[in-house]
């Protein structure tokens, strides 16, 4: 097991520059180029028309003011062309939701079609040394982040760069002087962001850390929640839980006594602004109503466009405000497409070698020479391993955990090439063979049963295309499992599930081995596949078993020395090397250490 | 709700100062508009003065700074509730969780429980502090902006009027069809992870098999209907923020124009056009929070509630007074009277189940998976309540004896039992007060000094949660130092053996032969050679006593212990 982590830290440390990263998130967006455009162009026309607005309203209410009452065709006019701005500016907002959400939902489908089509082109090793619950968050949280950002963050942009260019214009040309409120406003929503940033983020990171240590904590206590009962340990436990529990109350204190900040300071710029403009406007306004400052000055405003003024003033502060929010949106995604990303760039299974052949009718004669093997550089889990197993023959492999039985099978399989020495099938380096093919020879049932949510029918008939429901049938009774499906609700079509029917894992086995007894490949590979069934079912599939490996070259790992003592050839593995090899009898002349295991259960 | 109420209890006064704080912060706030229309109104066409001006946009600038001190003190006070109280619901929550009993766990379930102290007093939290924060303000807010705008002009404000229900009604109802839709987008995440999973445990299989195009087809399937549900759900909700910009834009639309032929009429001033705009975007974003607050609440009531039925659960198992269930002087330490029980709508898990083992005896319990034999020693340790007759040690009823005490009484290791990311040393202490000592005697009685003094910090090495750097059979030995070491008077050793070679296993039963010939010990196996030299052995099928006697007994008069017998005869080999 330690082996895999530091596999994992090895591959795991590298980081790719963002920038790269966000070239590529733009070639996917590129691949999609007409609804990207499409996007681009919405959301311009949309800003600027939503933009437009205010200026109308800035004129209507000065026909409203006019000096010498109401000029209300000027209303009128200035009224409809209000309500065609927003109304234009609202259906296309629409649309442009419509063409983003197309656009991040393909781009989305892709990556996840793309990043599913490398995991699965992947080494057997790779998910040896990554743990599944890190694969599977890649496919959800990291896509999920990468495509929020597309949809949403990048729209918002988009449309803020419009905003506020335009909103700057627009303020510029009713009047320049009241600009300088901003030299007030801006310093202070930059360094409140800045603030944000750089203190009050670290606080929420914190929190969450906490938050996720006493969630680790209760999950981990939980579920030892009746030993715990048993022992009597409640009190001792929940004060532990008490301080975790503490500690992420405080840091969620400590965080929320900044971070209420946001909200309250927002506002307060905002109404700053809206003070400051007031004071400002409302002099030159006043200036420009007893007529010091003439109409077309540069310092003239009307009433309307102090209203303007004030719409577009909040226009404008938004996204700067929002800045700092999209900014670490973004870094976000951008961690979490590197993730995506390298499992995209993880080297695949390399290809078969272009010469290679496609194993047909294997006989089953497999020999391995002088292989030699290691997960890691540098330790070698097996030395120089030879043995033979002739068609139809038996081939036991035993020995204590971790001695390497199940790295022989990996070989077998190909699951990993051998460091040194060569496997043949049928006189055939299986290097030189294509991998489909070879696998396909072979059949296997492990311990860790394998079953996916579908009916037990699919399950069963998963190995052969085409297997008819009476071959199915057929299998589970031989298997001794027939029984058993018949009693589920909808026997053969019950769906199985982690959490629906109630299979045991010697059942599962059972359906493993169903599974397959439909195959029909020449060799066959029990890792111990009965482990889960009780013993007197073991005895009593032991008929169908006999079956199974009849007339098949068989490898086999067990414990039960009943499954063993009657195989042609008994390797007896121990630390990576083949101790003793030969018949029971064999062995159990040469009295070694097989002997000896054998006889201590006599003691 | 209530529940929730019952936990801010202790902090009334400060939420009601806070509360207070926050209506006067948000009350100056609304003044703001008013202000600005004074000026536009009244300063301007009638006094003319640029000191009044300054003065009257200093009182802005004040009420400004005003209403942001006051915000973020109510908010920091609503922030200390909110960590109170949750701190109190997980505190509560946690350790009623631990003190259920076996049958409630089962009914709830153990990752239930967990999502209950994890995402639903989160969820709590979150609501307690944002009710506070803008349960005040958006209402008071809307209401606020509403009066004041109804004093200013009241025809103006009937534009207001209509929008506003409209804007509550459009997001209301396209969030609650949306937050449907978002039900099904997590089905069709569950079932692409599910894809996933399932492919990453099984890529052995498939590889041998070549089902990879297979597998990709399954996915390219389950990608394209999580896509499907996503568009959809994104879609819809992609509907509020148009609309409701377009609504507040056309009330503010309708209020020129409305506002054009009361200025005509002399009705109203210009100014209080704009500051009419003003109050419009002010309460329109009010409404939206009003909404948020809506939506918020009926998705953290549904978590206090999840919350409560665990923390108020009624206690269970209850104590019985003796003379319900009287004591009865008997040889016996441990003795099954007559007892049958069941699980919920299940068959019977155990029929009409008696024995009597002695003090200091042996039992062992053999049978095939299903047979009842964990649910015996669960019987006994009071995990489950007897349907029928009764479970005594020493003479009294296990219903009768306080729940801590019982406990005291075992030392137990179960199969797949509980093992923890901590030290060794700690794994086997449990918490307990035991000695260095104590701890080291036990290990070596299990069996597990050997491994552990071969570790790099020995007692000291911390075990990957679950104890997942340990093989199969050092877990089990461990388990069973963690039973020994507190010396028990009854040892429960459920499935310990399993994965155990045949030389340790013979080695431990001869350790336990003497450093547990006080306790009573109970062994349940599927192995026969772990039972074969108890005093006394219990063969179950489907819930009943099938045959019992000794080892050499039941060979003779039990053909299901001699077929059990005969099927391991070569037996197990190695770990």
């Amino acid at each position: 097991m330690t082996l895999r982590w530091e596999v994992l830290s090895l591959t795991e440390r590298k980081k790719t520059p963002g920038g790269k990263i966000f070239l590529r998130l733009l070639k996917y967006i590129l691949h999609f180029w007409p609804l990207a455009l499409l996007g681009v162009t919405f959301s311009v026309c949309s800003n600027l028309l939503a933009l437009r607005g205010p200026e109308y309203l800035g004129k209507a209410v000065d026909a409203i003011a006019a000096e010498g009452g109401v000029q209300m065709d000027a209303v009128w006019y200035n009224f409809f062309r209000m309500l065609w701005c927003y109304g234009a500016s609202a259906i296309l907002a629409y649309l442009l939701t419509l063409v983003m959400v197309n656009l991040s939902q393909r781009v989305t489908r892709r990556m996840r079609g793309e990043l599913f089509r490398a995991l699965t082109g992947l080494p057997v090793s790779y998910f040896d040394s990554h743990p599944t619950g890190d694969i599977v968050s890649r496919f959800s949280y990291d896509i999920d982040t990468v495509n929020s950002t597309l949809s949403t963050d990048l729209v918002q942009v988009l449309s803020s760069t419009v905003t506020v260019v335009g909103s700057l214009v627009m303020m510029c040309s009713i009047a320049p002087p009241l600009l300088l409120v901003f030299a007030v406003t801006l310093p202070i929503s930059i360094l409140f962001t800045k603030k944000k940033t750089t203190t009050i983020q670290p606080l929420f990171r914190k929190r969450s850390s906490k938050l996720g240590e006493l969630n680790g904590f209760a999950e981990e206590m939980l579920s030892g929640a009746k030993t715990i009962g048993a022992y009597h340990r409640e009190e001792d436990v929940s004060a532990k839980f008490d301080q975790k529990n503490k500690e992420a109350a405080d840091a969620y204190y400590e965080a929320e006594y900044l971070g209420v900040l946001i909200g309250p300071s927002v506002n307060f710029i905002n109404n700053l602004s809206l003070s400051l403009i007031m004071i400002f406007g409302g002099v030159l306004f006043l200036l420009s109503q007893n007529g010091t400052v003439a109409e077309g000055s540069l310092w003239f405003i009307s009433i309307g466009g102090i209203s303007q003024f004030v719409m577009y003033s909040r226009k404008f502060a938004g996204p700067i405000n929002e800045f700092a929010n999209i900014l670490s949106e973004f870094q976000s995604a951008f961690t979490a497409a590197e993730r995506i990303f390298r499992i995209i760039d993880e080297p695949a299974e390399p290809a078969d070698k272009e010469t290679a052949k496609k194993l047909d009718n294997a006989t089953g004669d497999v020999s391995l020479s002088h292989v030699s093997f290691g997960y890691l550089p540098g330790k070698t889990v097996l030395h120089n391993l030879s043995f033979a197993a002739k068609p139809g023959q038996t081939v036991a492999i035993v020995g204590p955990t971790g001695a390497g039985k199940t790295t022989i099978i990996n070989l077998l399989m190909r699951f990993y090439d051998p460091d040194g020495g060569e496997i043949t099938v049928d006189g055939k380096e299986i290097r030189d063979l294509t991998r489909d093919s070879l696998r396909k020879a072979y059949t296997m049932v492990l311990q860790d049963t394998w079953l996916f949510h579908g009916t037990v029918l699919e399950n069963i008939t998963y190995g052969k295309d085409g297997a008819t429901r009476e071959e199915a049938e057929n299998a589970a009774k031989a298997a001794r499992i027939h029984g058993f499906i018949s009693r589920l609700p909808e026997g053969y079509d019950t769906l199985l599930s982690d959490d629906g029917v109630n299979v045991s894992k010697g059942q599962k086995q059972l359906i493993t081995i169903a599974r397959a007894m439909l195959a029909d490949s020449r060799m066959l590979i029990l890792d111990e596949a009965t482990s889960n069934v009780d013993s007197r079912t073991e005895q009593k599939i032991q008929e169908a078993m006999n079956k199974l490996t009849e007339g098949r070259t068989c490898f086999i790992i067990a414990h039960r020395l009943s499954t063993i003592q009657h195989a042609d050839l008994i390797l007896v593995v121990k630390e990576g090397n083949v101790i003793e090899q030969g018949t029971h009898e064999e062995l159990l002349a040469q009295k070694g250490f097989y002997a000896s295991l054998y006889n201590s259960q006599f003691s | 709700m209530k529940f929730i109420f019952r936990y801010l209890k202790p902090y009334y006064t400060a939420m009601l100062i806070g509360l207070g704080i926050k209506s006067f912060g948000t009350l100056i706030e609304l003044a703001l508009p008013y202000i600005l229309k004074h000026i536009l109104d009244v300063v301007v066409p009638t006094d003319g003065r640029v000191s009044m001006i300054l003065l009257w946009g200093g009182g802005m600038v004040l009420c400004a700074l005003l209403a942001l001190l006051c915000n973020i003190k109510a908010n920091r006070m609503a922030s200390k509730v909110a960590r109170d109280s949750a701190y109190a619901i997980r505190k509560d929550l946690f350790s009623r969780s631990l003190t259920l009993s076996g049958k409630q766990i089962d009914h709830f379930t153990i990752p239930s429980l967990e999502t209950r102290i994890t995402t639903d007093t989160y969820n709590i939290q979150q609501f307690v502090g944002r009710i506070q924060r803008l349960g005040v303000r958006a209402p008071l807010l809307l209401l606020g902006g509403l009066i004041v705008s109804l004093v200013m002009d009241f025809y103006l404000s009937l534009v207001m009027l209509a929008i506003m229900p409209i804007i509550f009604l459009v997001v209301y109802f396209v969030s609650r069809y949306g937050a449907r839709l978002y039900t099904n987008v997590q089905k069709a995440v569950d079932g692409m992870i599910r894809v996933v999973r399932e492919d990453s445990r099984g890529i052995r299989v498939i590889k041998a098999l070549s089902r990879v195009e297979k597998e990709r087809t399954r996915y390219d399937a389950v990608n394209d209907e999580l896509v499907k549900a996503e568009k959809k759900a994104s879609l819809t909700m992609g509907f509020v923020n148009p609309v409701m910009s377009l609504l507040m834009n056309l009330g503010i639309t309708f209020v020129v124009l409305l506002g054009a032929h009361r200025v005509m009429g002399g009705e109203t001033e210009p100014g209080t056009i704009v500051a009419f705009t003003q109050y419009f975007t002010m309460i329109s974003n009010a409404t939206l929070s009003v909404t948020r607050i809506f939506m918020m609440s009926t998705k953290s009531m549904a978590s206090a509630e999840r919350v409560r039925q665990v923390v108020d659960a009624p206690e269970d198992p209850v104590l019985y007074p003796e003379r319900e269930y009287p004591s009865v002087q008997e040889g016996g330490h441990v003795v099954f009277d007559n007892v049958s029980f069941s699980y919920e709508n299940n068959k019977n898990a155990l029929q009409n189940v008696s024995f009597s083992l002695p003090k200091g005896g042996t039992l062992g319990v053999i049978g095939a998976t299903g047979s009842g034999k964990t649910t015996l020693t669960s019987l006994l340790m009071r995990v489950y309540d007897v349907e029928a007759g009764a479970v005594r040690i020493g003479g009294r009823d296990v219903r009768t004896i306080p729940s801590g005490e019982l406990k005291s009484k075992f030392g137990v290791a179960m199969q797949n039992d509980f093992l923890y990311g901590d030290t060794i040393y700690e794994n086997i202490r449990f918490g307990r007060d035991l000695s260095a000592e104590q701890i080291e005697t036990a290990a070596r009685m299990a069996c597990a000094h050997e491994f552990i003094s071969a570790m790099e910090e020995g007692y000291r090495s911390v075990l990957a949660p679950k104890g997942a750097n340990l093989s199969g059979g050092q877990k089990q030995r461990l388990l069973i130092a963690r039973a020994l070491a507190g010396s028990p008077e009854i040892l429960i050793l459920d499935d310990s053996f399993s994965a155990l070679d045949y030389k340790t296993d013979a080695a431990l039963r001869a350790n336990l032969k003497t450093c547990a010939a006080e306790s009573t010990s109970i062994l349940v196996a599927q192995r026969v050679s772990s039972v074969m030299h108890a005093d006394l052995i219990l063969v179950l099928e489907e819930g009943e006593i099938i045959g019992r006697g000794t080892h050499e007994e039941l060979l003779a008069t039990c053909p299901i212990y001699k077929e059990i017998h005969d099927s391991q005869m070569g037996g197990a080999f190695l770990d």
